[in-house]
């Protein structure tokens, strides 16, 4: 048992909260503010490797791990979370998605333009009325010759609009239920797809949050991501992926949060003592940053678990339940160490409250997390 | 072409405290990196390479733990490592240093020898010069800028304190870098696997053209008598005064002092 990460890790550590202290952190503020997509960081992340972290050399990936890309998530996230949930969405959800189901002409023809971060990538499962009981598809995929004809509209969908590959969820066949749902590859520009409304959301502001809207648009059959009425156990399993990420975005946030409030609390002085010499603040600090490494240890260890190819579906649901808690958690109680500052934009730890928050809805909301692990708990 | 480029492991001097006490630097805990401007050397050896194409080699003095820095050089895009590492070239000061690493270099092909001004944390900006003397190489320091002038010709910008001065040089030539002219690039995620599938070259005593009565302690004239650090300043004072009464203040507080 080794709990030390390994060389490249380390080394890949150093570089990338390098990359975040000093390109991502000062425009975090006004990517907020603004709701702006970071272009410019992405382009910098592409040329080094970042959107192809764990995704093999053959296919012009990086050849790493997916412990290095949770290490790159969490350490974007904290200090500006839409950063670190493009990274997450586009590794997770999309490239994933194509590496672990995708034929070899699939692989070939997108994994090389994901990893080197030319086309970014996204994931459409959500809609209007299946959101947790995702069994619920509306969006119809129906078979026309050599294409499937797809008519429905996806929301909520992270890097829309800024991606060219998006995994599409659809229904096939309504009558098998689950097993009727089938995922497609779907490019940017195809006729009869379009981006519809922008998201005004509260947290994760720069990042682009919209809905795909698909009007008989038509995707040729070799675009069929796995086997026909495959999709649901495909989509499940690139969200147990995709949780991972989640939870190193929280726990990146939470980590942020921290680092402010001892910044903070070191300098700001009431009654004549700085606020760190109150046992008050020591203690409650001190339950925080406990929770914040245990988070890092369940993250790590459902990364770890992935690339050995163990099963890792409850591992990554504890992880983000935890880590996503201890992060609204964290960055709540860092508003309150803040006082009036913190509840203004001055200080950043009003962003990474209000940035917290999704990492307990998306990619699956605490309660799923939590029926995730209960399912496993009472399995027979 | 074959660059050379000279580096060292240093404590980061940004985050070392003084221990209040024994008035020593309290190293524990603080993180180990690459030399600034030894890491603006290798920026512009890896800006040539890309230019024109070259082969650059990094090698450094050090204990077995200076692996990591050449480890780092391998991620942002060097070709060869080198690590001058054994006991006979421990306690070394800047004269000891500039042999071994010239005594490394006499058993290597080059066309340019890039070394950083100064370290963190000796700031002697002796080990250049004093190589380039060893190696009988023109050389120079203070380099902020640097034009390839067809084969072996270059123009190079030196940093004076009045502003800087163009000198046209001929390889090989021995460069001594700062920081600020070069910012070095981020290591990529592919060169940091890549890097430790890759070879660093370990380098004894005996693999190097030097005399071993210049090595290390014994080879070191410089002995430190003492080791102490700077008085702090007092606060000082100031003067909420408009701009013509500050010129008067300004000017008799040096007329004060004798500055002018």
């Amino acid at each position: 048992m080794d709990f030390e990460l390994t060389k490249p890790q380390k080394l890949f550590q150093q570089m990338i909260r390098e990359f975040a202290e000093k390109e991502v952190k000062p425009l975090a503020a006004e990517v907020d503010e603004e709701e702006k997509f970071p272009v410019e960081n992405i382009q910098k992340m592409a040329k080094l490797g970042i959107f192809g972290i764990p995704t093999p050399k053959e296919y012009g990936g990086a050849g790493g791990d997916h412990v290095m890309y949770t290490i790159a998530v969490e350490e974007l996230s904290r200090v500006c979370a839409t950063t670190g949930v493009v990274v997450s969405a586009h590794t997770s959800l999309c490239e994933d998605a194509i590496l672990d189901n995708g034929t070899e002409e699939q692989k070939k023809k997108y994994l090389p333009k994901l990893a080197s971060g030319e086309w970014l990538g996204a994931f459409g499962l959500t809609e209007p009325n299946a959101g947790t009981d995702a069994s619920a598809q509306q969006t119809m995929a129906v078979e026309d010759g050599d294409y499937y004809v797809l008519n429905g509209t996806k929301i909520f969908i992270t890097n829309a609009g800024y991606a060219h590959v998006y995994v599409i969820a659809t229904m096939t066949d309504k009558s098998k239920g689950n097993h009727g749902i089938t995922t497609f590859i779907v490019e940017e520009g195809t006729p009869g797809f379009s981006i519809g409304k922008k998201e005004q959301k509260m947290g994760i502001r720069g990042s682009a949050t919209c809905e795909l809207i698909f009007e008989n648009c038509r995707i040729p059959k070799e675009n069929m991501l796995g086997k026909l009425g495959g999709g649901f156990a495909i989509a499940m399993k690139t969200l147990d992926g995709g949780r991972i990420g989640i939870a190193a975005q929280a726990l990146g946030i939470a980590q942020g949060a921290m680092d402010e409030t001892v910044k903070y609390c070191m300098e700001r002085r009431q009654f004549g003592r700085t606020l760190s010499q109150f046992q008050n603040t020591q203690f409650q600090l001190a339950d925080l940053q406990t929770r914040i490494e245990a988070s890092r240890f369940l993250v790590r260890s459902a990364a770890w678990k992935k690339d050995k190819g163990m099963k890792f579906s409850t591992d990554a649901a504890m992880a983000k339940l935890f880590a996503a808690e201890t992060a609204m958690d964290t960055t709540t109680k860092a508003v309150q160490f803040h006082g009036g500052y913190g509840y203004t934009r001055e200080y950043p730890v009003e962003r990474m409250m209000r940035d917290a928050k999704i990492t307990e809805i998306y990619e699956g909301t605490s309660e799923v997390q939590r029926m995730v692990i209960a399912a496993q708990l009472f399995k027979k | 072409m074959n660059i050379v480029v000279c580096i060292k492991q240093v404590p980061d001097t940004t985050v070392v405290k003084i221990d209040p006490v024994k008035h020593t630097l309290i190293r524990e805990g603080v993180p180990s990196i690459m030399n600034p401007d030894d890491k603006g050397g290798l920026e512009l050896a890896l800006q040539l390479k890309e230019q024109c194409g070259a082969n650059v080699t990094v090698i450094t003095m050090g204990p077995p733990q200076a692996d990591a820095i050449l480890r780092e050089a391998f991620a942002m895009g060097a070709d060869k490592a080198i690590l001058l590492t054994d006991r006979a070239f421990a306690g070394a000061d800047t004269l000891a240093t500039s042999r071994a690493l010239a005594g490394a270099l006499k058993v290597l092909d080059y066309d340019l020898v890039i070394t950083g001004r100064q370290a963190i944390d000796g700031d002697t900006a002796q080990v250049g010069p004093e190589m380039a003397e060893h190696l009988e190489l023109p050389q120079v320091s203070y380099v902020i800028g640097l034009e390839k002038k067809g084969e072996n010709k270059y123009v190079v910008k030196k940093e004076t304190e009045e502003g800087y001065e163009l000198l046209e040089v001929e390889g090989p030539v021995l460069l001594t870098v700062l920081a600020t002219a070069y910012k070095a690039r981020y290591m990529t995620v592919g060169g940091i696997i890549d890097a430790y599938n890759k070879e660093v070259e370990i380098w004894p005593a005996s693999k190097i053209k030097v005399d071993p009565a210049d090595l290390g302690l014994n080879g070191s004239p410089t002995k430190v008598k003492k080791a102490y650090p700077k008085d702090t300043k007092a606060a000082g004072q100031v003067y909420e005064v408009d701009t013509e009464q500050a010129v008067d203040v300004i000017i008799n507080k040096m007329k004060e002092k004798f500055i002018i």
